[in-house]
């Protein structure tokens, strides 16, 4: 199948062999490589919540790459007056090649996929899964350290409700990953995942303190408490602000440690981070752009060629 | 046998044995017999088995259970015998296998999957993890639920 739902849909030598295709890319995410791949191809870009760095960096991938983009958001269309998704994907599947969807319902981006027969690529369903920023979150974890075997990976903030990091987890445990979650007791993994991700055999520690576990991490990736995500506003205030970094916090890390974010931020990053050798958030929102140029490929059948010429 | 002669025998419909014991009233509720049906039920419970120690047993008139009610019967009773009587006479044996995927069997429990806008018309699905001990997940969100879950939430 082409569709991304899940990482399940990606095997880990599938995963290492988009990586290098990602990697060859990046000469033609910045611009600087005409490589017309995806001419002639129609990606429909299907975000039924709030987007900025997932919508703009599939557009800017598929266009890159010679594609052309039809941008879709639930206001002001026929999904207002109370259309189906059912419905609305079966018009995406006559009008494009290619959908990536994102949904404030879990399990939106799999019944696309049954829904419809052009491939669908999962950019976040409620709570549930984001693969595709597991797929830049990767790529950037590589780019650092070479590797993504046997690293310490600390997840902090909201492990809840926080999708990204739910892919991520499962994803890094798989190439076997020593994974720290830090988080307060209300926003912590739930307990499914926790499963999952100890029955793979990975070494897993939770705790509520962050400063005890930077001096041990290869990586920190921080998240945003999701204000949206919250039935109440109470619950929501309690927790706000609790985990923040700036660049002292960096004083005693690993050599190399890096801090991730998928953004946005808003206050768990002090802009004193920015400019330490750390910092890899702004970085990390680029790489989505070779990340999702090598993911439409793949989706679409299109071979990416072994070397890319300047 | 002697359990048997507990109730009459029918003359037709369907007769599960093996059911664990203390479970024949789940399989009624799953089944949907406690609703919407006028058969005659007979139901016999804790009675000795050799093969289980104790079992329940129930007897269904002028019902002969389809594949579909079958697969749901199998999430509690997944060794259960069931045979489909005719004219007294046990007419075919049928096999409870549980199966990988339980289509339209019970609905996702969580309020954020987008299979709760009833207006969606693909299947409700859910997915077998695990057989022993029975872990189902919705094959749409992932989120898990137990036996009592799915009861409650049978279609």
């Amino acid at each position: 199948m082409s569709d991304v739902v899940t990482m399940d849909d990606l095997s880990n030598e599938e995963i290492l062999s988009i990586l290098d295709d990602s990697e060859r890319l990046v000469p033609v995410a910045k611009g600087e490589v005409h490589l017309p791949l995806l001419e002639g191809k129609v990606l429909a870009n299907m975000f039924y919540e709030n987007s900025t760095r997932t919508r703009m960096s599939f557009e800017t991938a598929m266009k890159r790459l010679g594609g052309s983009v039809l941008n879709f958001s639930s206001t002001g269309t026929s999904v207002a007056k109370g259309e189906t998704l059912f419905d609305t994907m079966q018009m995406v599947d006559g009008y494009a090649d290619i959908a990536v969807i994102r949904h404030p319902r879990q399990g939106a981006a799999q019944y696309s996929a049954d829904a419809i027969g052009i491939p669908i690529l999962n950019a976040g369903d409620g709570a549930g899964n984001h693969p595709t920023q597991t797929m830049l979150d990767l790529f950037t974890i590589r780019e650092a350290h070479g590797t993504l075997e046997g690293l310490n990976v600390v997840l902090v903030g909201d492990l809840r409700y926080g999708r990204t990091v739910h892919s991520l987890s499962h994803a890094l445990t798989r190439f076997g990953a020593k994974l720290t979650l830090v988080s307060p007791e209300t926003l912590r993994m739930p307990d499914e995942i926790v499963t999952d991700l100890r029955s793979s055999g990975s070494e897993i520690s939770e705790t509520t303190e962050l400063s005890d576990v930077i001096p041990e991490a290869d990586v920190i990736y921080m998240t945003r408490i999701q204000k949206e995500r919250f039935p109440d506003e109470d619950e929501y205030t309690k927790v706000a602000g609790i985990y923040m970094l700036n660049a002292t916090d960096m004083d005693g890390s690993k050599d190399g440690m890096i801090v991730m974010h998928p953004l946005p931020r808003v206050g768990e990053l002090h802009p004193s981070l920015d400019s330490t050798k750390n910092a890899r958030y702004f970085q990390q929102a680029f790489n989505g752009v070779p990340t999702r140029m090598a993911l439409l490929c793949r989706s679409l059948g299109v071979k990416i060629p072994k070397k890319v010429k300047k | 046998m002697s359990e048997m002669r507990r109730v009459t025998a029918i003359c037709n419909g369907t007769v599960i044995d093996h059911i664990p014991a203390g479970h024949a009233l789940q399989v009624i509720r799953m089944l949907r017999i406690d609703t919407n049906r006028s058969n005659p039920v007979s139901l016999v419970m804790n009675v000795p088995s050799d093969k289980m120690g104790r079992k329940d047993v129930l007897k269904i008139e002028d019902l002969e259970l389809s594949q579909e009610e079958l697969d749901r019967l199998a999430l509690i009773s997944p060794h259960a015998s069931v045979a489909i009587i005719r004219n007294y006479g046990v007419a075919e044996k049928r096999v409870v296998e549980l199966a990988d995927e339980l289509v339209n069997v019970a609905s996702c429990t969580f309020s954020n999957c987008i299979t709760q806008n009833p207006r969606e018309p693909l299947p409700q699905k859910l997915r077998l993890v695990s057989r022993e001990p029975l872990e189902v997940r919705c094959y749409y969100c992932g989120r898990g639920q137990d036996l009592n879950e799915i009861i409650e939430n049978i279609l």
